[in-house]
This record gives structure tokens, sequence and C-alpha cells, in this order.
């Protein structure tokens, strides 16, 4: 296969030093085998996550959004923009959604963004990691790769809201999404089944009203666990955060004993393609993943 | 007249002429057929916490309940997860109605003061909007340190650190917090731009729907 180029939107979690920097690592390595060619688009910005509604309003957000479509669009002219962050996938792909569908938006973002020297001559394609692994490489092209396959490990793949509604990835449906499971069984994992694959982990409300977010999170842990799971899987960087790190908080109120590591597919895939733990980014999770280091080469 | 009372002599008793006209996707809320099921899907409202669950909502606004609508927490229960949004059968943008509806109350003044989502909406978007990236070390010490009407807080902020600090040394020890940022951080170029660009976008916004400036 040729090399596949894309304009890369990390998203702010997802630089160095922040908190799915481990997810970065990993990406960059998964990437180099399958040749992705990752060029992250110039000056990129925030896309004012989901939380920004309270204070934001509409045009502000849709024009941050722009802002990374036109410094795409003249930096890495052709190429698909893809986000590795759920949220940003989201919010960029309504920003295109809509402006391309009022052309009173158009003109209004347009307004704005010439005051950032910049304009929306082409709207690029918005597309998840997780998405272009799919519908441009297909599982049996990921399978390819395998060297060290995942074998005896039990994964709960956890997709969460955003890669899954509304738009959900290659079209799947949204009550039982399978890709997070495909990629896991395509890596010699076993994804078992379990009911709270699409349950909300509470996003932005883990900051602002934890004890509601935490009782979501345990019944995500609790359901990986009582199916069978020894390690979750999610291709979210704030699933990841709130899922990994309050474990130990939902242990003191509700009597558990939660520490299950809570990992990205990326780093699965890693592993399985012969990475070792560093380049999977392994050292990065608060909750250690023992299992899979053991795999590693 | 404050913005709130412009807004009511405005529309003149027609709550859901004002939401139309005010609130993102607010022409969608004629649509609603009341059938519950984004009410019965959502996750914070599993838990009870919305007093007024989405359906409610909708129906208040076109019963003319502007106060109890704009006043509420309700809204501000919405974890973005868009259940709603997928199983309405009318294709209703819930989602974002609550948000629109939260952001509205928001710059009248008039939602609910202490409301902690409302205060770090605020908190966050002021912080990713300075630099053009989020500074998430300044973002957690905010969380923290700031009570939920955006006033420092010491003793609260100690408390919280206190009570977060096996995960904070967990993500230290990860290296997914960087003590540094306080210092700067990750951030854009050409910031100047964005916040010009911004600038424009607020006042193309303000413009369009009329609202006054607060």
């Amino acid at each position: 296969m040729a090399t596949k180029n894309y304009a890369f939107y990390p998203g702010c979690s997802s630089q160095k030093g922040a908190s799915a920097s481990n997810y970065l690592t990993s990406v960059e390595s998964m990437c180099k085998t399958l040749d992705i060619q990752l060029t992250e688009i110039p000056d990129w910005n925030c896309c004012g996550a989901s939380i920004g509604y309270g204070e934001a309003g509409e045009l502000p957000r849709h024009v941050m959004n722009a802002r990374n479509f036109a410094l795409a669009e003249t930096n890495l002219p052709g190429q698909d923009i893809v986000a590795t962050c759920a949220a940003c996938w989201l919010g960029a792909k309504e920003s295109k959604e809509r402006i391309e569908h009022s052309s009173q938006l158009l003109a209004d973002t347009q307004e704005a963004l010439k005051e950032a020297g910049l304009q929306i001559k082409v709207m690029p394609e918005i597309r998840h990691m997780a998405e272009v692994l799919v519908e441009d490489f297909g599982f049996e092209e990921l399978g390819r790769h395998v060297k060290n396959p995942l074998k005896g490990l039990k994964f709960a793949g956890y997709v969460g809201c955003q890669t899954n509604r509304p738009f959900g990835i290659a079209g799947e449906n949204f009550e039982n999404p399978m890709y997070l499971d495909k990629i896991i069984e395509t890596m010699g994992g076993e994804a078992v089944p379990y009911d709270q694959k699409v349950t909300c982990c509470g996003g932005a409300l883990a900051f602002s009203e934890p004890e509601k977010a935490q009782a979501q999170i345990k019944d995500i842990v609790e359901s990986a666990y009582d199916n069978g799971a020894e390690m979750i899987v999610t291709p979210c960087p704030l699933c990841q955060a709130n899922v990994e790190i309050y474990q130990g908080h939902i242990n003191n109120k509700y009597n558990t004993k939660f520490n299950i590591p809570v990992l990205y597919y990326s780093q699965l895939m890693t592993i399985a393609y012969g990475g070792s733990a560093k380049d999977a980014g392994l050292n990065g999770q608060v909750i250690r993943a023992p299992k899979l280091e053991a795999i590693a080469k | 007249m404050s913005a709130n009372q412009q807004m009511a002599a405005k529309y003149k008793n027609n709550f859901l002429k004002e939401v139309e006209g005010q609130v993102e996707m607010g022409e969608w809320v004629k649509m609603c057929m009341q059938c519950g099921v984004c009410s019965g899907s959502c996750p914070t409202n599993f838990q009870s916490s919305w007093d007024h669950p989405p359906q409610e909502i909708f129906m208040m606004i076109r019963a003319g309940k502007r106060e109890e609508v704009l006043t509420s927490k309700s809204m501000w229960m919405c974890t973005s997860c868009y259940n709603c949004i997928v199983r309405c059968p009318r294709k209703i943008p819930i989602t974002h109605i609550m948000h629109g509806l939260a952001n509205y109350a928001h710059r009248l003044g008039v939602a609910p003061k202490g409301q902690p989502t409302r205060a770090f909406s605020k908190l966050f978007w002021n912080n990713c909007i300075n630099t053009g990236r989020v500074n998430e070390l300044k973002l957690s010490l905010g969380l923290y340190f700031k009570n939920a009407e955006g006033k420092i807080d010491i003793v609260q902020g100690i408390k919280q650190g206190l009570a977060m600090q096996k995960v904070a040394i967990g993500l230290l020890l990860a290296k997914r917090l960087n003590p540094m940022e306080i210092f700067g951080g990750h951030k854009c170029k050409d910031q100047k731009g964005i916040h010009a660009m911004l600038k424009k976008a607020n006042e193309i916004e303000d413009k369009r729907k009329a609202l006054p400036q607060s």
C-alpha cells in the first residue's frame, strides 16, 4: 500500500506532556507500521470541546473549527483532516455540516476568518483516526501487520458516545457498534460482550459534577469486570481519563476494588504490531497494564 | 433595563418565539411530539439530575414558562452524549438546544448562580481562547481554586487538591500532567489573529440576535 497522507489534528489533550500524550505516542508508533504520514495542521487551535457552549455561543465555536479547516486546506491541500480526539472530530464535523448547509453561516464565518488572514476555499473531509483505520485500511489490511497477537487477553471495547453518536464510525449502528470489538479481535485479543459499551462516562461533568459522572463510570467498569474483561479499550481521550483516574474515588465511595487498566486502541495495535511498551506509551498509564507489558517486545 | 428584561420585553410573552430567535436550533422546539424517548435515554436524567427532563423543557417552552426554564439547572446536566438526538423520532437536535438554552440563560445572567458546569464551561472557554490551546494545568487549578461563582477560594482549592492528590501524582508520574505549564505551555502562534477573529464572530452573532451588550 502506498503511503497515506493526512492533515493531523491532535487536539489539546494529545500534545506532549498533556493528558493524552500516551495516546499521541501510540498513534505515532501505529502510523509508522501502517505507513501513515500525519502532518500536524500548522498552528491548529482548540475546538472548544463539548463544554465550551456555556460561554462561547454559536458562531465563535464554528469559527474556531473553521480556522483549522482553512489552515489545513492552505498548508496541506487535498488531505483529509484526521482527528484522534472524539470531541475534536465531532465538533469539527458539526461545524463543517452547518457551514455547508447555510450560506449565511459560511459568509459570517468567512468574515470572521478574514480577521485572522484566512479564508475557506475548499472544505476538507473530517475523519476520526478509527474511521481511517476501518474505512481506508479495513480489518484485513490492519491484521496483516500483526506480529505479536494479543492472545488470551480479554478486553472490554468501550466505544462511549462521541465516536458513536450522531455520526458513527463507518455508518455503524449506534446501539451496538462493533468496530472497536473488531479491532481488538484483529489484533488477536478477545472482545467481551457487555452492556455498557455505549454508556456516557460523564464527559466534562467528571470535572464539574464528579459524583454524577462517577456513578456512570462505576456502571461501566463494573460491567466490564462482570463480563470477564481484564482491560478496557477506548477511542476517546476524555473517556480514557475519566474511566481510569477516578477508580480510586469510586472504590472509596462504593466499596469496590476496581483497578482495571484503560487503554487506547492504538496502544493495543502498537503492541500487536511488535512495538515495545515504550512505543505504545504504556508508561503513561495511571493504572498500569502488566499483562500487556508482559506481551510487549 | 437589564439584558434579561430587554429580551422579555422584546418577545412580549412569546417565549417560544424568543427561543426560536435566540437559542441555537431553537426553531426545532415546535417539532417535539412529546414522546419522551429523550428523557428516557438521558444518562444524567437516569440519575434524576434534571428537575425538568428535556421532554418537559420543550413543553414548558411552549407553555411560556420563561423564568422556570431559564433559571433551571436542568440543561446544565447535559453531558453531550447525543443519546437523545439519535433516538428522537423527529431528529430534533436536542443536545444543541439544551446547550443553547444554557448559553442564553448564562448570557442574560439568569442561569443558576453557583452552577458548577456553568462555571467550568466559562473557565474552559476562556482558557482555550487565551492562547488558542487549553492549558490543562491552569484549567485544573482554576477548577479547584475558583468557586462556582468564579471567585478564588484558597480553602476550597486546597481541599480539592488534597482530595485529588493520588490522581495528580499518578498523572505526574505518567507524564500526563506538566507542572511547567504554569509558566505557559502549548500555545498557538497567531494568538492576535485568533482574538481578532473571535471578536468579529461575537460582533456578528450579537448583531444577528440583537442581543443587548451586557
